[in-house]
This record gives C-alpha cells, structure tokens and sequence, in this order.
C-alpha cells in the first residue's frame, strides 16, 4: 500500500501511455485491416495469401520482430512509432479474419435480394454487409484490443513506456511490487475492454437474440489464461522443487544466468566436472536474480555472478569501486550470512562498458567518458532497463558525469547494440565482455572517474556441495573436484578470452558446449 | 399470328448459360414473355429454372445467345436501372433483417431518392395491399414476423417503386400449406387487379395452374412443354402427365 500510495501518478501516467499505445496501434490496424478485409472478400485469389501472410506476422516473436524493425528507416528506430508498428502487426489478423467472416457470413438471400433491388456495389457494401457483418467485426476488434493490452507490455523494450517498464524492472530487480504494478492495471484493462466490446457488440447484433454465453466463454477463457499465466509465472520464480540439489555422491546441479556468458561459464565448470566423471545436471538460463533464490533454496549448486551484482543487488550495499574490498566484503557477507562460498576471481571484469561508435571515437578523439560531456547534449542515449533502474546504473553514472543527453531511451539490453550501430542512438551501456563491441566495431570509453563498481566474475557455491567427495568411496582423494576446479580457474580467463568466446556464440552461430569445449582444450584444463 | 413488338416484355433467344465450360444449365433457350401475362416456369430441382428467372435482371449473364426486357438486350441495360424496373421476389424474403418493414418496403423508392412523404405513403398504400395493417407493422423488425407476413412484405417490396415486370422465385415455398394457399389466392386477385407482367418459377404443379395464363414445363434446361392452363391440363407429354397426376390422386 505504502508503494501504492507513492507512485501512483508514476503508475496512473504509464497506465496513460499504455492506453495511448493500445488506442493508436488499434486505430491504425482497424484503418489497415477493414478495407484488407473488404477486399478480399472481393477478390477470392487475394484470400489466403493475406490471411496466411497476417498469420505469419501473429506468429514472429516480438523481440525478433524488434530487432528487424529497429533498423529500418522512417518505420523503425527507438521509441513508441517502432513498438506501434509491431502491435498494429499482432492486431492485423482478428480484424481482417472477422471482416471477412461477417461479410461472407450475410444470408446470401439477403444479398441477392439487395443486388436484385438495383443497389450498388457500394450500396450493397455499405447499407447491408458492412452493418451486418458489424457484430462479427466488432469481435474481432474486441480480440485485437485485449491481444494488444497484452502485447504492449513488451513496448517497454524499445522504450516506448507503458506497463512493460514495470514488468521489465520487477523482473531484474526481483521485485513483486513493481510485476503486480505491470500486471494487475494490464489485466484489469484488457477485462475492461473485453466487457466493454461485448456490450457494444449486442448493439450491432440484428439476428435473434444470442445466448449470453458466448461472452460469457471469452471472459472465462481470459480469466483461466491469465491465472495460467500467473500461475506459470510464480512456478518459475521458484524453479520448481522438481529439481533436486547435489546428494553428496558425486552430483552437482550447475545453474547460471539467462545470457551467453553466465552459460558459457557454467558450462566450463560442468565440462570440468564431467571431465573427473562427476554426474552434473545443468539448470541454465535463470532470468534476474532467479540464479540466485534458487542457489538459497538449494535448487542448483553453483553458478557464476559477479561481484558488484552481489554486493548491490543482493546484499543491497551502495557501490563503490575498489575491487580488493568489495571481494572480501561480498565473500564474508556470503559466509556468514548465507552459507555461500565464493571462489577466486576467474580473471576478468565484466562491467558496463560505455560504448561509442568506433567512427564517432575517432573522428572526435574520444578515449574517456569524460570526453563525452560537450557532445552528450546532441547525443541520444539507449540503456538497457536495467542501467536504468539499479543503483550504479543511469542516474548516478550521469551525475559523475555531468552528462545530459538529448534523449535517453529505456529498452532491451540487446537491441542497444543495433541501435548504436545503426545510428539510433548515439551511446550505450554494454557489458565490457560482449562480443559485438568488436564486431560492430564499438569503442569502449575509459571509466576514467571510476564510477562503475568492479564485476569480477566469481562462481558462487552452496557449502555443502563445496567439499563435495570425489567418486563414491574415493576416500583418499584429498581435496574436492569442485575446489580443484575452481583452484584451476582463477585467474584463467582474461577479458579477451571472454569477449571471443561470447563473439564466437553470439556472432558466429557456434555451439556453447562446443566453444567451451574448445577453450579448455587450447588451455589444457581438461585432458 | 405475329405479336407486336412492344408486347414482348421479356424475350430469349437461343439463350445458353453454363458455368465454366462446363455442362449447360440453360440449353439452347428460346422464350417470349407478353406484357400482362403470368409465365409460370415449372420443374424439379437442377432443371434450370431458378437460372432462367436470373438470367431476366442480369444477376446472371448469357454465355452464348440474348435475353432481351423490352426489346433491349440486358447486356445493353444499365444494371441498376434494369433491376430497379424488376421486381424480385425469393423464397425467405430476403428482408434485411437491420431494416424496419418499413424501410425494407421503401427501399427501392428511397435508393430511387424520392422524398420521404411519397415513401411514407406508398409504404403505408403497399402495406394495405399485401393485408398488413400499416400501423401495427411498420416499424417492427423483420425476425418479429411470421414466415406467411414477412413474405407479403417480401411482395411489397417488390412492387414498391412500381415496375412493370415481376420476377417470383418460389416465393411460397417455404410457408405452410393453408398460409400458401391464403398468399397464393391473394395474390391471384392481386396481379390481375394491377396488370403486372409476371415470371415465377415454382416445382407445385397446383401453384402453376392457379396463377399461370401460360406454364412452362422445364427439363435438364430446356423447355419442353409450353402451354395454357388448359392446355397443359391435356398434355401428352409423359413429364407433364406426371405433374398432373400427382393432382387428380389428392
């Protein structure tokens, strides 16, 4: 209530832009889809290439649609016109599907009669399809709406706003309050609407009276889809308890984060594992802070983090930039408090990377952050949700700065990366290891005020498992495979290496477990 | 005998119809339709009868031969001005069901722009006609209606902007028989009494020699009996015969 109660008109203004989103993208779908519809009720041929194409469209992944939109001109780039063209994609099809359903759906006898009568083609349309067949369409655009409702969450990666922003800042931040201010205004919109409709759908409809029914179905399949999907949800904050922990017989459940790295990572340690022949199950791709809750809960066993993400996001401590300190200080807090054992640094620091285009650098000399501050007010600025939100992120990162950009846009970490390259925006946060900075040819700018906290990578690993036994009855074994492991990774990874093996997966296609694979070999760290 | 010209209404003329090359639904058909008479086109389902009465207000065109409304190839009609000199008449009434029977009554005369007074009043005249009382019918909905009262208004709409030639397809088919045979003594006294040219297609022979002055007997698209009434009553003509006796076992 005490969160309610102080963003409200923080929430009321996102419920606006959401309702703003909806409304243009319906408005311009039903300007698309009604004549689409008309006509190919007209034009027999044109039928199933629209539908199917309308089909497709449905069916391409947000994200992927993102991605080729943004670098497109005129429809594409940053911001609400690009989140728009996406969402009038999604509302394409239950319009056009329903215009035509109630246009061919006319008593046929009905329109022979009106032909025979001497009315026009534009007559006949207008005076006696089009207001039949309204009911039927109104449907369709009942669907589309709540699809919409739906579907403009995801604006929020491309920094259009809306509801998404708070789904997207709970998630990383593992806070309920924000998902429930995402959601539950979302949820009650899309009901709203959908009741809405209905009412105004009975209007339209001439036939006898319908069973009430059929409205009835629509909110009680809405209402079941959206429990699954909370339902869902909520079961994959906890993992599930499916999963077990290590037994203590040479089995480990190796977890990781939800990027490229973090699973490379992972992986490394499981090959290394499986290498001495210990059983590992890999729980990989664990979103936000998930990794995490599920280490506490015993769900996985290890899993790499970084060491300003411990010591910010999880124990919550404001960040400062020594290394050395913050190591001890997440390591001790880790022992004492959670009964986590931290390794040794595994060699690199994966920070934010302020990145530039290598043109940009060059042209205007630029080595340092710093530097930026006279260009920064005709820049605009892309960060991923959450730069934007954590406390080392955005508004401090600024301030050290004194950096005030034209624009900055709230959207997906990974489509930062086009947006810069195809001059979008102008600077971005990435992360120091990623392997597109050299592929895009990105410049990374010194952090020449040490702003950003250090983020050595470390793997973190629940006590029980650490002096794990090797094999069953290898009792002269002297210390665990897992700290022999561990012992032979730090240290071992410098930036470099790592930026080659995320370009390897994440540029050039290859497969994880096959770029680990090749690593150790070349380091000898597997025979 | 040679007829004058201007008393053909509705003329065919080696009239052919097929549907994509395929078999011919209408097969060689040659017709003429005098003003003033009722040429009832009788037969079973699939003979092509229900194509010949299309084939008159160009909801459907020739594929080889001419039919001709008032000596005029439908070809050479302006599609909409031919349709609205032809009244039409379906089975279910084709009423719109978003219409008031008062406006699915008016609506040629409203698409032909007349003013609103002239329509009130030919509604409230074509309703007396047909035997509904304007004042209680008016402005109900179609769906509110029996079968046997929306079809009266399907024949008042027809007849609402006054044109000479009829086209009737079945158009009491589907009511029950003692409502069939109200509608279908009615309208006997009806065409008479207003000396409209008539076309109607019907498979009940009964239906046929009440209301004809001549029947055409139609068979695989072809005509193959042609005669009055009385005429048709002595045919030799094993189809027709057949018809017959289905009458005189009742």
């Amino acid at each position: 209530m005490e969160f309610l109660r102080s963003n409200w008109s923080d929430i009321l203004s996102h419920i606006a832009q959401h309702l703003w989103l909806v409304f243009l993208s319906i408005a311009i779908a039903i300007v698309i889809a009604l004549p689409l519809g008309i006509l190919i009720t007209r034009q027999k041929k044109l039928r199933s290439p629209v539908l199917g194409i309308a089909n497709v469209m449905q069916t391409i992944p947000s994200l992927a649609l993102f991605g080729f939109l943004i670098p497109l001109p005129f429809i594409g780039g940053i911001g609400p016109r690009t989140a728009i063209v996406a969402l009038v994609f999604y509302a394409l099809l239950p319009i056009i599907r329903n215009t035509v359903t109630g246009i061919l759906g006319v008593d046929p006898s009905v329109r022979e009669a009106a032909a025979a009568m001497g009315m026009t083609d534009r007559q006949v349309l207008f005076k006696v399809e089009l207001p039949l067949a309204m009911s039927v369409i109104l449907t369709g655009v009942r669907v589309a709406v709540v699809i919409t409702i739906g579907v403009a969450i995801i604006a929020a990666e491309v920094g259009a706003g809306g509801l998404g922003e708070y789904i997207f800042r709970g998630l990383r931040l593992n806070d309920n309050r924000l998902l429930l201010a995402g959601a539950v205004p979302s949820a009650i919109m899309a009901l709203i609407a959908d009741f809405g409709f209905g009412l105004i759908e009975k209007r339209f409809d001439t036939s006898v009276p319908r069973s009430r029914s059929r409205s009835r179905r629509i909110l009680v399949w809405g209402t079941t889809a959206l429990a699954i999907l909370l339902l869902g949800f909520f079961s994959l904050r906890g993992v599930g308890s499916r999963s077990s922990g290590s037994d203590g017989h040479g089995h480990v459940t190796v977890g990781s984060k939800d990027f490229t790295e973090s699973i490379l990572l992972a992986e490394i340690v499981a090959q290394m594992l499986e290498a001495q022949h210990i059983n590992v199950d890999r729980r990989f791709d664990l979103g936000g802070n998930l990794a995490h809750t599920a280490l506490v809960g015993g769900q996985i066993d290890l899993y790499p983090e970084y060491t300003g993400t411990a010591y910010t996001a999880i124990l919550h401590h404001q960040p400062i930039s020594d290394p050395k300190a913050v190591y001890d200080q997440v390591q001790r807090e880790y022992s004492s408090q959670l009964n986590l054992w931290l390794s040794n640094p595994l060699g690199f620091d994966n920070t934010f990377a302020i990145l530039i285009r290598g043109e940009d650098a060059r042209k205007l000399n630029l080595k340092t952050v710093s530097e930026t501050a006279k260009y920064a007010s005709e820049w605009h600025a892309g960060f991923g949700h959450d730069f934007m939100v954590r406390p080392d992120g955005y508004e401090g990162f600024s301030r050290a700065y004194g950096l005030r950009f034209a624009g900055v846009s709230d959207m997906a970490l990974d489509l930062t990366y086009t947006a810069l390259a195809s001059h979008k925006v102008d600077m971005i946060a990435g992360n120091s290891t990623d392997g597109r900075i050299a592929a895009l040819d990105l410049i990374q700018l010194q952090d020449d005020r040490h702003y950003f906290p250090p983020y050595e990578a470390v793997f973190v690993i629940r006590r029980e498992v650490k002096d794990l036994a090797g094999s069953a009855g290898d009792s002269d074994r002297p210390i665990s495979p897992l700290v022999t492991v561990m012992n032979k990774l730090a240290g071992a990874i410098s930036t470099d290496e790592m930026r080659q093996m995320n370009y390897q997966v994440d540029g050039q296609r290859r497969d994880k477990t096959v770029v680990v694979h090749d690593w150790l070999a070349k380091k000898e760290l597997v025979h | 005998m040679i007829e004058p010209e201007q008393n053909k209404l509705v003329e065919f003329r080696n009239v052919t119809y097929s549907v994509n090359g395929g078999a011919p639904i209408i097969d060689g058909l040659s017709l003429t339709v005098k003003e003033g008479e009722t040429l009832v086109l009788l037969g079973e389902s699939g003979c092509g009868k229900t194509t010949t009465l299309r084939l008159v207000n160009r909801l459907l065109i020739p594929t080889s031969g001419n039919v001709l409304v008032e000596g005029k190839s439908t070809n050479d009609w302006d599609v909409i001005s031919l349709r609205r000199r032809t009244g039409y008449v379906i089975q279910d009434a084709g009423l719109f069901p978003h219409f008031t029977i008062a406006q699915n009554v008016g609506l040629v005369p409203s698409l032909e722009k007349w003013d609103e007074g002239r329509i009130a009043g030919r509604v409230e005249e074509l309703l007396s006609l047909v035997g509904l009382e304007p004042g209680r019918f008016a402005d109900r909905y179609p769906r509110e209606l029996s079968g046997g009262q929306r079809q009266r208004v399907g024949v008042a709409r027809a007849l609402a902007a006054d044109p000479p030639l009829l086209l009737m397809d079945e158009p009491f088919g589907a009511l029950d028989p003692l409502t069939r045979a109200s509608l279908q003594k009615e309208f006997a006294e009806l065409k008479t009494s207003l000396g409209k040219t008539v076309i109607f297609v019907t498979h009940d022979v009964r239906e046929a020699l009440l209301l004809g002055s001549r029947i055409a007997l139609m068979s695989t698209g072809k005509i193959i009996v042609l005669e009055t009434p009385a005429g048709f009553r002595k045919s030799t003509n094993e189809h027709a015969r057949a018809y017959l006796e289905t009458v005189e076992t009742d």
